[in-house]
């Protein structure tokens, strides 16, 4: 069914926050290309009328306790932190240039 | 001292429990070893002397004033996959997206490890993010094969069954999605357990696909990874897919199996898993351990599982659009590396710069596979289809452990390849795991254990045994059993066949 476009895969890698390199690009067009076309198989027993399997085990919704339990520290939360600052995580500014 | 490093698990825990030896002495002598070996084989990412240390000691105490240990495993060393978190001990994935990252709780199979008295060596290499087939993903370099330096140990745990077939340590834990435990276990000639999915907690182990992984046991006999097996099972109120069921009776059953009786055992061999792909010499080894099941008194029949053909792609749809998701939180604002944060970056550029830099190529692969099969317009033809081909592959289970007890295949195609072989073809890597992923995907119980070496190249081939869900004790017997018998023939483990390690780095 593909080929995918090398755009394609640039506007995937913008979706997941990728900044990938044009090198990066064309060696991953050509693979992901390779590789889509491979999985695409399960499309020839893909029936409609066979549920789909989300998950091996049937969920269903876990309840505990209403009860108070230790949990994480403002310390330990921050201590792995890129950066904090006034005992919160410092982030970079949230709007760009254009906004 | 040297040949406390040859002892099975089971063995050193007697001589630790009656003062023989001490905890201590055992722990040295891994950590001797790793010293000795480690540059060659590079199994570990980090090595926890100190706590280590501290751990046997207290199992020393416990012998020394007379008091009951922890459990029938206090005292012995284990190497953890770098997956699993351990409090104040750096836990990477094999990424540089976590390089120095101490985290401050221990994973549910860190704190059962911890509460048995068992001794953490340290952390193991792999793939990053638990995503190849051959730990050449790690970020931190490969790990090498024991049994041959210029070949790969599997992946991604190839540094916890790499740290088991060069005597490291006599008991690893490894984490399986699509073949993780059982296809390094394979190619180094361990024993290899991914335990029924939801049996072992995944609370503490860094998601790659959540609806998959399972952490399990990995040893050099089956009794050890059954021992291992009942300290890290059992459910946790902190994972919301663990099973609220008693943990499988999988050490009686090896107990039983080493008698050597299969009577009454119907095994059924997987139809679709040999022929063109398949290296000769691997399924001549499979073939022997097929006639050996049945002098063992087991009833061996061949067993049709069609859509098992469409486990591979399947598996390589949901597993990456699980990771496109789970992966999202490495965000670069509370944990792990940030890049570009020089005042000039918005906060999504510091995001996208930092994943670019701290993710290796595969898990961008990944990352960007599983973003477009959850496209729009995309997902009905690749997501929802696997999702449909997951369901055929339990039907094809449920349908074949109506007429047998367990199924057996080759763990693996090939025998360990050489490091670099397959780095630039994905999927020839992804090929690997052809074997191990229908059990990820339907979730049921599944091992590999050696079965000698193939004749052509003389390394380690695995005999995989699949069982039902919540079944874990029926592969525990057959393995048992078929270890024995192995061995008989053999004259000796096959794993004592591997070569010195000198210890020079490559």
């Amino acid at each position: 069914m593909p080929s995918i476009s090398r755009d394609e895969v640039a506007h995937l890698a913008r979706l997941a926050r990728l900044a990938v390199t044009d090198d990066e690009l064309d060696l991953f067009a050509g693979q992901l290309d390779v590789i889509l076309q491979s999985v695409a198989t399960v499309g020839d027993v893909a029936a409609a009328d066979i549920p789909p399997t989300s998950h091996a085990v049937p969920l269903t919704n876990v309840f505990r306790e209403d009860v108070v339990r230790p949990g994480l520290g403002q310390q330990q939360a921050l201590a792995s932190a890129p950066a904090a600052e006034e005992g919160r995580f410092r982030v970079p500014r949230i709007l760009g240039e254009e906004a | 001292m040297t040949e406390l490093i040859r002892k099975t698990a089971a063995e050193l825990a007697a001589q630790i429990h009656s003062g023989e030896v001490t905890a201590v002495e055992v722990a040295q002598a891994h950590l001797d070893r790793i010293a000795e070996v480690d540059g060659a084989v590079h199994a570990f990412l980090h090595v926890d002397t100190e706590g280590a240390l501290a751990a046997a000691r207290a199992v020393d105490e416990d012998v020394a004033a007379g008091r009951p240990v922890a459990s029938p495993l206090a005292g012995v060393p284990l190497a953890l996959k770098d997956v699993l978190t351990t409090r104040g001990v750096p836990t990477t994935v094999g990424s540089r997206m976590l390089e120095g990252w101490l985290p401050p709780y221990d994973a549910t199979v860190t704190r059962r490890l911890r509460e048995a008295g068992v001794v953490i060596l340290g952390k193991t290499n792999m793939d990053e993010f638990a995503m190849g087939s051959s730990t050449e993903n790690s970020a931190y370099g490969p790990t090498r094969n024991p049994w041959d330096l210029d070949r790969v140990p599997g992946g991604s745990g190839g540094g916890s069954s790499a740290a088991l077939a060069a005597f490291e340590a006599p008991l690893a834990i490894g984490t399986d999605t699509g073949g993780s435990i059982r296809q390094p276990g394979a190619v180094t000639g361990t024993v290899g357990v991914k335990p029924t999915y939801g049996s072992v907690s995944r609370y503490g182990l860094v998601a790659f696909s959540s609806s998959l992984d399972q952490a399990g046991p990995c040893a050099r006999t089956v009794l050890d990874a059954a021992l291992l097996h009942e300290v890290i099972a059992g459910h946790d109120p902190l994972d919301s897919t663990s099973i609220d069921a008693p943990v499988p009776p999988v050490l009686a059953a090896a107990r039983e199996g080493a008698s050597g009786d299969l009577s009454g055992v119907r095994v059924g061999v997987v139809a679709q898993f040999g022929g063109e792909g398949y290296q000769p010499g691997v399924l001549r080894s499979f073939q022997n351990a097929v006639e050996q099941l049945r002098s063992l008194g087991a009833e061996v029949v061949e067993v049709s599982c069609p859509s098992f053909d469409y486990a591979l792609p399947a598996y390589y749809l949901i597993a990456p659009s699980e990771a496109s998701s789970n992966l999202a939180r490495f965000d670069a604002m509370r944990y792990g590396i940030r890049v570009g944060d020089d005042g000039t970056h918005s906060a999504e550029e510091v995001m996208s710069l930092t994943r670019e830099k701290g993710f290796g190529p595969e898990v961008k692969r990944r990352i960007m596979l599983g973003t477009y099969a959850l496209s729009s317009g995309y997902y009905d033809a690749y997501y929802g289809s696997a999702q449909k081909v997951r369901t055929l592959i339990a039907r094809d289970f449920d349908a074949a452990f109506a007429t047998v007890d367990v199924l057996i295949s080759p763990t693996t195609p090939t025998t360990a390849f050489k490091i670099g072989d397959r780095v630039g073809d994905p999927m020839a890597m992804y090929k690997a795991d052809l074997c191990t992923i229908p059990s990820n995907l339907a979730g049921n119980a599944a091992m590999s254990v050696p079965c000698g070496q193939s004749d052509e190249d003389g390394l380690p081939v695995g005999l995989q045994i699949m069982a039902p869900a919540l079944q874990d004790h029926r592969m525990y017997r057959v393995a048992a059993a078929y270890e024995v018998a192995r061995d008989a023939a053999l004259g000796g483990a096959p794993i004592l066949s591997v070569p010195e390690l000198s210890g020079a780095a490559r």
